[in-house]
């Protein structure tokens, strides 16, 4: 029987997992941004010492984990399992961090989504009583994302106006069943949706439907009222699909105006910055929710977030082939104890 | 197969919503700026050339070598991390120009050393430029047939 299940896609925790500890690093671009002073390691060379993007990403995903783990007052041994994936052809930033780490691993592929993919799959396996502490993480580098999708670096192109950034950092939470730290109470599981769109320098406009969709299971599911959160996060849709997700949600009769702004438009200061329409990647929300919000809501200045991050599921070889950008997009709601 | 027609007008109606979201290119800004790089480009490689030709260079050795001192440049700049940057702001001026097809050889082979000579810089140097010799190739020897058959 599925007793924890309410509605039609989300589950609600009877002993809800605790996060009891993040870490997060970005590069030097982030480290410049607006969240700055949030960020546990800013790096000063994006190469990270090593001999290529790849291995820099992922030395940047383990280095954050212990972070994450001493954060948590806890050891790597004291690890069950380890929930991550990144952007990168058969999650090669993952799977050479979990290496290392030598910690039980599922390496999961959600785009953009994965920070929230983890966290869900993370607390269902605290919650139903087959671990106490695990780790979920994932992370994006702009140089080895730009040369998967893209062009090489040194390339010359003009980026559209509503192209995207891809956020180099990582971001690690350590879920547990006991200790001090926010609880995670809800997680809505989003279906892949398509509206068609094809143009991968708008992929704030192909996961806005997701997202929205995802915001509105939610509250169905959940029966909460939308002012219930302080805040309500999305992913990496940039500042083109936080307007359309913000007009999807309100067509359907919710209202989150108020208290919903994106982790894309968060990190830089798109002006200044000249990052178009805003970040995006794995280490998107994984390094605004592991440092910014995950501190803020230590301090208590946060108390109840709803994080949506939201996935692009082309591949380079969809995008070849003229395939319009499958959308996801997975909810965690996030709540101080005792708030 | 009624489904699939409400699926498309959905997609169509979502698509004209999002067009109306997106924002304009600064036209106007990004084709002065285009005018001005591209124009400086050419004004470099005609005052090489005039130099060469005075200092007694035939004339098609005179364009060969300017052309290879223009090639060298975009290759140079490249390699300093610097022609990305002018293209970002010049869009087509410096793309278009020999420099720019200079930049698409070069990025490549900087981004895949790492993958070796064979499979990295072998097989990707013309990743990008690849698609254009192709076919500029391709359309050359179809006007030199026309050329051919019809001119004589």
């Amino acid at each position: 029987m599925a007793i924890k299940k309410i509605g039609t896609q989300t589950v609600k925790f009877d002993s809800p997992p605790i996060i009891t500890g993040t870490s997060s690093t970005v590069g030097p671009k982030e480290g410049e941004g607006p969240l700055s002073q949030y960020f546990d390691v800013i790096l000063k060379d994006d190469l990270y010492g090593e001999k290529s993007w790849e291995l820099a990403e992922s030395k940047m995903l383990r280095e954050t984990a212990k972070l994450a783990v001493e954060n948590a007052n806890r050891k790597l041994s004291d690890m069950e399992y380890m929930f991550s994936g990144d952007l990168l052809n058969q999650l090669m930033s993952a799977s050479f961090a979990a290496r290392d780490l030598a910690i039980p691993f599922f390496g999961l592929y959600g785009a953009c989504s994965t920070m929230t993919q983890s966290l869900s799959l993370g607390a269902m396996i605290i919650d139903g009583g087959y671990a106490d502490n695990l780790i979920a993480l994932t992370s994006s580098h702009f140089s080895s994302a730009e040369r998967q999708f893209r062009f090489p670096l040194e390339h010359g192109n003009q980026r559209k106006l509503t192209a995207q950034w891809t956020v180099t950092g990582a971001g690690a939470a350590v879920v547990s069943s006991l200790g001090d730290g926010p609880q995670i109470d809800y997680v809505t599981t989003g279906k892949v949706v398509d509206l068609g769109i094809k143009d991968i320098n708008n992929m704030g406009a192909a996961m806005a439907p997701a997202a929205a969709d995802t915001i509105v299971k939610h509250f169905e599911d959940t029966g909460l009222p939308t002012n219930y959160y302080d805040l309500i996060l999305t992913g990496d849709l940039g500042q083109i699909g936080k307007e359309i997700t913000e007009e999807l949600v309100l067509d359907k009769g919710y209202n989150i105006l108020k208290n919903y702004n994106d982790c894309g438009l968060l990190i830089f200061d798109n002006g200044a910055q000249d990052t178009h329409a805003g970040g995006s990647g794995c280490g998107c929300s994984a390094t605004v929710f592991c440092g910014y919000i995950y501190k803020e809501m230590m301090k208590r200045n946060l108390n109840k977030i709803l994080l949506i991050s939201t996935g692009a599921l082309m591949s380079v070889t969809s995008s070849q082939q003229g395939e319009s950008i499958p959308g996801i997009a997975h909810a965690v709601s996030i709540i101080n104890q005792g708030s | 197969m009624k489904k699939q027609i409400t699926r498309i007008s959905k997609e169509k109606e979502y698509e004209e919503y999002v067009n109306k979201k997106v924002p304009k290119p600064a036209y106007l800004k990004n084709s002065l700026w285009a005018f001005l790089v591209g124009g400086i480009i050419c004004t470099i490689a005609q005052f090489i050339l005039n130099i060469l030709r005075n200092s007694g260079l035939n004339k098609t050795d005179a364009n060969t070598v300017t052309v290879i001192i223009m090639v060298f440049l975009g290759a140079f700049l490249t390699g300093l991390g610097i022609y990305d940057k002018i293209t970002q702001k010049a869009g087509a001026g410096a793309i278009v120009p020999i420099s720019g097809f200079a930049n698409s050889i070069v990025s490549p082979a900087m981004e895949f050393k790492r993958e070796g000579y064979v499979l990295g810089i072998g097989a990707k140097l013309f990743s990008v430029a690849g698609p254009v010799l192709v076919y500029g190739f391709g359309s050359s020897v179809i006007l030199g047939l026309l050329y051919y058959f019809f001119t004589r």
